[in-house]
C-alpha cells in the first residue's frame, strides 16, 4: 500500500505506545499517533492535553492544543497550574510527545532561536510546555522528517533537555525523566545508545543508511542490531485516513 | 451595587498607558473584544503578559500599543508564526521577557497566592534561565539540592472572559480553564467580560463553577460573541479559518493596518464586529448542545 511520510512516521510513533500508560498529547501528529495507539492496541491509553484536560475522548479531529473538542466527553478538566504540577512535576504522566526546529546528536532540542538569543536571525515559538515535558514525564518521543538542518551536532539554544552533553549528564542533574527514548523519522527510528547519543536504530522499509547518514548532521552511528520496521498495515491507514484525518489536514503532508 | 458597565468604560477606567496587562485564556476564552478596544482608545507603552500572545497580541503590537511581551509560547496555534511579534522582536524594537509555560503559570501562581517566588524542580535545560535574569535558583532548606524560583508576576489589569457573572461579578467558568482564575487573583484591577449576565440566584444554584468570586472584580462587561477567533465552550465554536487568514494578512503591514482600520478602528463595538461577520459565519460557528448531568447540593 502507499502512504505518505506522515502517515508513516504517525504510525511508527502510535506502535510506540503502552496499552494503560498516561501520555501527554501535542496537537498534530502526536495526536493522531495516540488516537491511533487508542483504537489498535491500547485502547485504554489515558491522554492528558497539555490545556488542562484528562482523559479526552476527541469526536474530531483538534486543530489546536484548546480544542473544545477534547473538553467534551472527558474525564476531567484543571488549571493549568494543576496539569504542570499534580500531572507532570508529581510524575503522573508516563510519555511525553516533543517537536522544535532542531535536534541534537543527544537529543535536545531547540525550539527557541537559530542564531544568537539577542539577535535571533530566526525567532521560533518558545518552550511552551516542552522544558518541563522533556524534564519530568518518564519517557520521551519526537516526531520529525529527517533532514540535516533539523539534526545539528549542537543545538544553538536548549530549549528542552535530552541526554544534555551525553554520558551520565542528565542522571547526575537529578531530574526525575528518562528523556528521550526515540526520534521517529521518515527514514527510520533513532534511539539513544548507552552514552545517549542518538544512533540509527531502525529503518522504514527500502530506506537506507546512507539516506539516514546524509540526512544528519553529526556522524550517525549505525546500531548493530539494526532492524527494519514492519510497513504501515491496511487497518492503520484505514483508521487514519478514515477516521482521525478524514481530509488529510495532517496526513497529506510529506511524500 | 452592581459593576455592571460598558466594556469601552471599563477599558477606559481601568486600563492606563503603560500597564501591565494580562488578557488571560489558553487557547479558550480569549477577550478579543477587550484587546480591540483597548486598540481603538490608542493605549501605548502596554507589558503585554499571556502564556501565549496568540492573534489578540500580534495584533494589540502591530497596532503600536506595547513595548514589551511577556509569553511562554510565541506561536499561532496549529498554524505557525505570530509574524508581527516575530519581526518586532528580530527587528528588536520589542522588549521580550520569557518563560516556559510552567513558569509563567507559577509567576502568576505566586502574585495570586501572595508569595514572594514559588519553587520548581529543575528541567536541566538552562538556557533559558541564563538568558532571563528573572529566574534565580536557591537552595532547598529541606534536602540542600537547588531549586528554580521564579517571582510573583502582578499584572495592573488582567482581563477574564467568562460564560456567564452576575452584576456583581461572580464568574462561572468551564472548559478549558487555563489561568483565568491565577490572572484574576494576581491582579491588582480585574475587567469581566461574560457572554451572559445572569442572575445572582443563577450563580448560588451552582456554587461550586464559580472560578472567581465579585469581591476581587472591578468591571463587569457584557460582551457576547467577545472571544471570537477563538471561542466560548458550549457557545461558540473556534474560527480555526481565522488562525489561518491572520497568517496571510499577517505577511505585510499594509493588509494588517487595513485588517485593523475595517475590523477594530471602523467599528464601534463587539456587536457591530458580530453582525460584520455576517449569517453565514454565525452558523458555521454555532455548537450543539451537550449537558451536564445536574448535581443535587441539597436543600439545607
Amino acid at each position: 500500500m502507499m502512504y505518505t511520510a506522515s502517515e508513516l512516521m504517525t504510525v511508527n510513533a502510535a506502535r510506540l505506545l503502552r496499552d494503560g500508560e498516561s501520555v501527554f498529547v501535542g496537537v498534530g501528529l502526536p495526536n493522531l499517533a495516540c488516537n491511533l495507539a487508542r483504537r489498535t492496541h491500547a485502547p485504554n491509553l489515558l491522554m492528558i492535553y497539555e490545556a488542562g484536560v484528562i482523559g479526552a475522548r476527541p469526536a474530531r479531529l483538534p486543530l489546536s492544543i484548546g480544542d473544545p473538542t477534547l473538553v467534551s466527553g472527558s474525564t476531567a478538566v484543571c488549571s493549568m497550574y494543576d496539569i504542570f504540577t499534580l500531572y507532570l512535576q508529581r510524575g503522573n504522566v508516563d510519555v511525553g510527545f516533543l517537536g522544535g526546529a532542531q535536534i541534537d546528536q543527544f537529543g535536545n532540542i531547540n525550539a527557541t532561536v537559530i542564531g544568537e538569543y539577542t539577535h535571533p536571525k530566526v525567532r521560533l515559538p518558545g518552550s511552551g510546555g516542552s522544558m518541563e515535558i522533556a524534564a519530568w514525564a518518564n519517557r520521551c518521543y519526537i516526531i520529525t522528517p529527517h533532514q540535516a538542518r533539523r539534526f545539528p551536532k549542537r543545538v544553538d539554544f536548549r530549549t528542552s533537555a535530552g541526554f544534555l552533553g551525553g554520558g551520565a549528564e542528565r542522571t547526575t542533574k537529578g531530574i526525575r525523566g528518562g528523556g528521550p527514548q526515540a526520534v521517529v523519522t521518515d527514514l527510520g527510528l533513532l534511539e539513544p545508545n548507552e552514552m545517549g547519543e542518538l544512533i540509527l536504530s531502525a529503518l522504514h522499509p527500502e530506506k537506507t543508511v546512507e539516506q539516514a547518514c546524509q540526512n544528519t548532521g553529526w556522524e550517525l552511528k549505525v546500531s548493530g542490531n539494526l532492524r527494519v520496521t514492519d510497513p504501515p498495515t491496511e487497518k492503520e491507514l484505514r483508521i487514519l485516513r478514515e477516521e482521525l484525518d478524514p481530509t488529510g489536514i495532517y496526513l497529506k503532508g510529506g511524500q | 451595587m452592581t459593576k455592571l458597565i460598558t466594556l469601552n468604560k471599563a477599558v477606559a477606567d481601568f486600563v492606563k498607558d503603560g500597564d501591565t496587562v494580562y488578557a488571560a485564556g489558553f487557547t479558550h476564552l480569549i477577550p478579543y473584544a477587550a484587546g480591540h478596544e483597548i486598540i481603538r482608545q490608542k493605549r501605548k507603552d502596554l507589558v503585554l503578559a499571556r502564556a501565549t500572545p496568540d492573534l489578540i497580541y500580534d495584533q494589540m503590537v502591530a497596532a503600536g500599543c506595547a513595548r514589551k511581551v511577556i509569553f511562554s509560547y510565541i506561536g499561532n496555534p496549529g498554524v505557525g508564526s505570530l509574524r508581527m511579534i516575530r519581526s518586532e522582536i528580530e527587528s528588536g524594537r520589542l522588549e521580550i521577557e520569557e518563560y516556559s509555560h510552567f513558569s509563567m503559570i507559577s509567576r502568576l501562581q505566586a502574585g495570586a497566592s501572595g508569595l514572594p517566588f514559588i519553587p520548581m524542580n529543575q528541567t536541566a535545560a538552562e538556557d533559558l534561565e541564563r538568558v532571563n535574569p528573572q529566574y534565580k535558583r536557591v537552595k532547598d532548606p529541606y534536602t540542600g539540592k537547588e531549586v528554580v524560583v521564579v517571582p510573583p508576576l502582578i499584572p495592573d489589569v488582567a482581563i477574564v472572559h467568562a460564560q456567564r457573572a452576575d452584576q456583581h461579578g461572580n464568574c462561572q467558568i468551564w472548559g478549558i480553564l487555563g489561568e483565568q482564575k491565577e490572572a484574576a487573583f494576581a491582579a491588582n484591577r480585574v475587567i469581566i467580560t461574560a457572554e451572559e449576565i445572569v442572575d445572582e440566584e443563577v450563580i448560588r444554584s451552582d456554587p461550586n463553577r464559580t472560578l472567581i468570586p465579585g469581591f476581587i472584580v472591578d468591571a463587569v462587561c457584557h460582551v457576547p460573541y467577545c472571544a471570537h477567533p477563538s471561542y466560548t465552550q458550549g457557545y461558540y465554536d473556534r474560527d480555526n479559518s481565522f488562525y489561518l487568514q491572520w497568517d496571510k494578512i499577517s505577511e505585510s503591514p499594509e493588509q494588517v493596518k487595513q485588517y485593523l482600520k475595517e475590523w477594530v478602528y471602523d467599528l464601534p463595538d463587539r456587536q457591530a464586529y458580530w453582525q460584520k461577520l455576517g449569517l453565514e459565519m454565525h452558523e458555521k460557528l454555532k455548537v450543539a448542545d451537550r449537558f451536564s448531568a445536574p448535581v443535587n447540593y441539597g436543600a439545607y
